[in-house]
C-alpha cells in the first residue's frame, strides 16, 4: 500500500533533481514499473482477504478502487516506455531544455501520484486535494513547450478546471455538513466507508444540492459536455505521453471520483435523481462530441474529442445501471485510447505536423501505420476488440432499460465511427513523405495494450469478471 | 452579540465581493483580497471563540498567515515585477454586471434556504452569504480578461468556499484544509511562473490576445 503511493512521490522528488541525466527516461520507467508492481501485489491481497482500511482508516480499497489503481499504474508504466524514445526526438526535433526534461520527468511520476492518492484515498477531502494536485501537475505538463497555443491551453485547463473544481468543493462541503448531523463533528464525518454505511439517514435534499455541485465539478475534468472545452486544446498541445495519460487514465480518475459521489446520493435519495443526471450529461456529451469529430483537421484534437465521447458514454453507463460494461469500457477505453496516442505521437513526428491533412503513408512504417489502423477499428467498437463488447452491452442494457436513449447512442456512435474510420484510413495508405526519426520508436506499449484489448473482446477471465461483478455490485 | 458581529462580518464580505466585482485597477483589486481574508480570519476567530470549537482556532490561523500574508506578499511583488501596478483594466457596462451580480445574491438566498433550516450552526444565517460569495467571484472571473484579475477572482471564489465550510460546519477536517491551503499556494506560484511566459509569448496580460480557439 505506501510502495503504491511511495515509488511515484520518490520518483518525483528524484527526477525534479536529475531528470535531464541520460537515464532519466529509464530511471521513471524504473519507478512506473515497480509501482506497478507493487499495484499487482496490492490487487491479489485485495483479491484474497477482500477490502481493507488502513491507516487510521483514512485509505480504503476496494473491488472497485483496486482495479483502477492497477490499470493506472500498468498504463503509466508502458507509457513511460513510449515516452523514452519519444521525448529523446523531441530534443532533437523541438529542442527542449535540461530543464523542461527536468521538469517533464518529475511531474510526470508526481501526477501518477495524485491520481492513485485520489483512487486509494478513504477521506473525500483528500480526495479533492489530489484531483486539484493532478490538475496542477498536468498544467505545467500542458505547458511544456511554452508555445502561444500551449500556454493558451494550459491557461484554459487550469481556469476551467480550477473552478470546477472549486465546484466540486463546495458539493464536499455539503456532504461534510449533511454527514456531520449523523456522524457526529470531526475526522471521520468525510470518511467513505463511515458515510456509505450511514447513507441511509443522510439528508436527502442537502445531497442532492452536493451531488449537483460534484457532477459539476468533477464532471469538468471528467471532459462531459459543456464543460468540455479545455480537454481538446490540452490534449492537442501537451507532449503525446500527456495526451495519452490524460485520456487514459485522469479522465477514469475524475469518473471514479463522480461514482464515489452517486454511491452515496444515491443511497440517501429514494428517486433516482443522480441516475438521471448522469444519464443526461451522458448523452449530451456521446452526441456532440459525435458531431464535433466532423470539424477536427488536429489529429489529436479529434482524439480528444472521442476521448469525451467515450467518456459521456461511460457516465451514461454507470446512469442506467450498466456497471459490468461501465467498469469494461473504462478499460478498454483507456488502454486504446493510450496505444492510440501513442502511434498518433510517432506518426506526428514522422510527418512533422499534426494535420491530418498533411499526414499520409502511415504504413511505411508499419508499426506506427498498423497501430493506428487497429487502433482506430478497435475504439469505433469494431468486432472482436473489447470496445465492442463493453458498447455492446451498455447498448444491450440501455434497450431494456432506457428503450428510447438507444437510437439516440447509435446515431452518434455511427457519426464517430464515420468521421473517424476516414481520417485514419487517409492517413495510414497512400504515398509517405514521413522522415526517419532519430531514435527508432517503441513499438512495445501499442502493441501490448492492442493485444489486452482484444484478448478482453474474445475472451474475459473468469477471475476478472468476478472482479468486474462484485465492483458493479458496489456501485450498485 | 457575537451572532450580530457575525452577521456584519458577513455583510463586509459581501459588500468586498461586489468592491471587487467593479474595481478597476489591479493593485487596489489585491488590497481588496487582503481585506477579505482579513475579515474572513476575524469571522473565524469570533465563531472558534463563541462555539469553542479549538480547531478553528488552527484554521483562523492559517487563514492569516496564507490570505493576509503570503498570498497578498507574492501577488504584489508579481505585479510590482510586471509593472502593471497601475493598469486599469476596461470593464464593459459595471451597471449591469452589478445588477447581475443581485441577482445572484437573491439566487443564492433562496438556495441557501433549505441548507440554512437544517444547520444547527449560530452561523447559519450567513450561509446564503457565503454561496453569493462564491458564485459573485464566479461572475467575476467571467467578466475579466486580464489574467491577474481571474486569479483573484479565483483565490477569492476559495475564500468563499472557505467562508462556506466555516459557517455550515464550522469548518472542515483539519487535514483536508490544510492539503486545500497547500493547493492553493502551489497554484498561485505556478500561476506566477505562467504570468512571465504569456508576457513572454503575448506581449500583454490581457487574455483578449489569445486567439479564441474554435471548437
Amino acid at each position: 500500500m505506501l510502495a503504491v503511493l511511495g515509488f511515484p512521490l520518490l520518483g518525483g522528488a528524484f527526477l525534479a533533481k536529475w531528470g535531464n541525466r541520460r537515464w532519466a527516461p529509464e530511471f521513471n520507467s524504473a519507478a512506473s514499473l515497480l509501482t506497478l508492481v507493487s499495484a499487482i501485489l496490492l490487487a491479489l491481497r485485495v483479491l484474497l482477504h477482500g477490502p481493507m482500511i488502513v491507516f487510521h482508516e483514512q485509505f480504503f480499497i476496494d473491488s472497485f478502487n483496486v482495479f483502477l489503481v492497477v490499470l493506472t499504474a500498468f498504463v503509466a508504466f508502458t507509457t513511460t516506455i513510449f515516452s523514452r524514445p519519444y521525448m529523446r526526438n523531441e530534443q532533437v526535433l523541438s529542442g527542449l531544455t535540461n530543464y523542461q526534461l527536468r521538469l517533464y520527468h518529475s511531474m510526470y511520476q508526481i501526477f501518477c501520484f495524485t491520481m492513485l492518492l485520489a483512487l486509494t484515498t478513504n477521506n473525500l477531502g483528500i480526495l479533492w486535494v489530489a484531483m486539484e494536485g493532478a490538475t496542477l501537475a498536468t498544467v505545467l505538463l500542458v505547458s511544456l513547450y511554452r508555445t502561444r497555443e500551449s500556454l493558451e491551453a494550459a491557461w484554459k485547463y487550469f481556469i476551467l478546471c480550477g473552478v470546477g473544481i472549486a465546484q466540486a468543493l463546495f458539493g464536499t462541503i455539503l456532504i461534510y455538513f449533511a454527514a456531520e448531523k449523523v456522524l457526529g463533528a470531526g475526522g471521520t464525518a468525510l470518511l467513505w466507508t463511515h458515510l456509505n454505511a450511514a447513507k441511509g439517514s443522510l439528508e436527502p435534499t442537502v445531497l442532492s444540492i452536493a451531488f449537483v455541485f460534484l457532477l459539476v465539478g468533477y464532471g469538468t475534468k471528467v471532459g462531459l459536455v459543456p464543460l468540455h472545452s479545455w480537454l481538446p486544446d490540452a490534449h492537442a498541445e501537451g507532449p503525446t505521453p500527456v495526451s495519452a495519460v490524460l485520456s487514459g487514465l485522469l479522465l477514469n480518475v475524475a469518473l471514479y471520483a463522480v461514482v464515489r459521489g452517486k454511491i452515496l446520493v444515491s443511497g440517501a435519495l429514494e428517486t433516482r435523481f443522480a441516475d438521471n443526471l448522469m444519464i443526461a450529461f451522458g448523452l449530451l456529451s456521446v452526441l456532440t462530441a459525435a458531431f464535433l469529430l466532423w470539424k477536427q483537421k488536429d489529429i489529436k484534437r479529434l482524439f480528444g474529442y472521442s476521448s469525451i465521447e467515450h467518456m459521456g458514454l461511460m457516465t451514461f453507463a454507470f446512469g442506467i445501471g450498466a456497471n459490468f460494461a461501465g467498469l469494461l469500457h473504462m478499460t478498454v477505453h483507456s488502454l486504446t485510447k493510450s496505444a492510440i496516442f501513442f502511434a498518433v505521437g510517432h506518426a506526428a513526428q514522422h510527418s512533422g505536423t499534426k494535420s491530418m491533412d498533411k499526414i499520409t503513408g502511415l504504413i511505411k512504417s508499419p508499426a506506427v501505420g498498423w497501430g493506428l489502423m487497429l487502433g482506430g477499428l478497435a475504439i469505433l467498437g469494431m468486432p472482436p476488440f473489447g470496445v465492442f463488447t463493453s458498447e455492446f452491452l451498455i447498448l444491450t442494457h440501455a434497450m431494456q432499460s432506457h428503450p428510447w436513449a438507444t437510437p439516440i447512442l447509435l446515431v452518434a456512435l455511427g457519426v464517430a465511427f464515420a468521421a473517424i474510420f476516414g481520417r485514419v484510413q487517409s492517413m495510414v495508405w497512400g504515398e509517405s513523405k514521413g522522415m526517419a526519426l532519430p531514435h527508432a520508436p517503441a513499438y512495445l506499449p501499442i502493441m501490448i495494450h492492442l493485444a489486452i484489448v482484444l484478448v478482453l473482446g474474445l475472451y474475459i477471465p473468469r477471475h476478472l469478471a468476478q472482479w468486474y461483478n462484485d465492483a458493479a455490485r458496489l456501485i450498485g | 452579540m457575537a451572532g450580530q458581529f457575525i452577521n456584519l462580518l458577513a455583510s463586509i464580505l459581501l459588500l468586498l465581493a461586489f468592491a471587487m466585482l467593479s474595481q478597476r485597477r489591479i493593485k487596489l483589486l489585491v488590497s481588496l483580497f487582503m481585506i477579505q481574508g482579513l475579515t474572513l480570519f476575524t469571522n473565524t476567530i469570533v465563531i472558534a471563540s463563541t462555539t469553542g470549537q479549538a480547531h478553528l482556532y488552527y484554521s483562523a490561523l492559517l487563514t492569516l498567515s496564507l490570505k493576509v500574508v503570503i498570498l497578498p506578499w507574492i501577488l504584489f511583488r508579481m505585479i510590482r515585477q510586471l509593472n502593471v501596478e497601475w493598469d486599469v483594466e476596461t470593464l464593459i457596462n459595471i451597471p449591469s454586471t452589478m445588477l447581475a451580480g443581485i441577482a445572484i445574491v437573491i439566487v443564492s438566498f433562496n438556495l441557501a434556504l433549505p441548507i440554512s433550516h437544517l444547520a444547527g450552526t449560530i452561523t447559519r444565517g450567513t450561509i446564503g452569504i457565503a454561496m453569493a460569495c462564491v458564485l459573485l467571484s464566479l461572475l467575476m472571473m467571467i467578466t475579466r480578461s486580464k489574467a491577474i484579475s481571474q486569479v483573484i477572482g479565483f483565490l477569492s471564489m476559495e475564500n468563499g468556499l472557505f467562508f462556506a465550510a466555516t459557517s455550515t460546519t464550522y469548518g472542515m477536517p483539519m487535514v483536508v484544509e490544510l492539503g486545500v491551503a497547500l493547493d492553493v499556494l502551489v497554484g498561485v506560484l505556478i500561476l506566477g511562473v505562467f504570468f512571465f511566459q504569456i508576457r513572454e509569448k503575448f506581449e500583454s496580460l490581457d487574455l483578449k490576445h489569445l486567439e479564441k480557439k474554435e471548437e
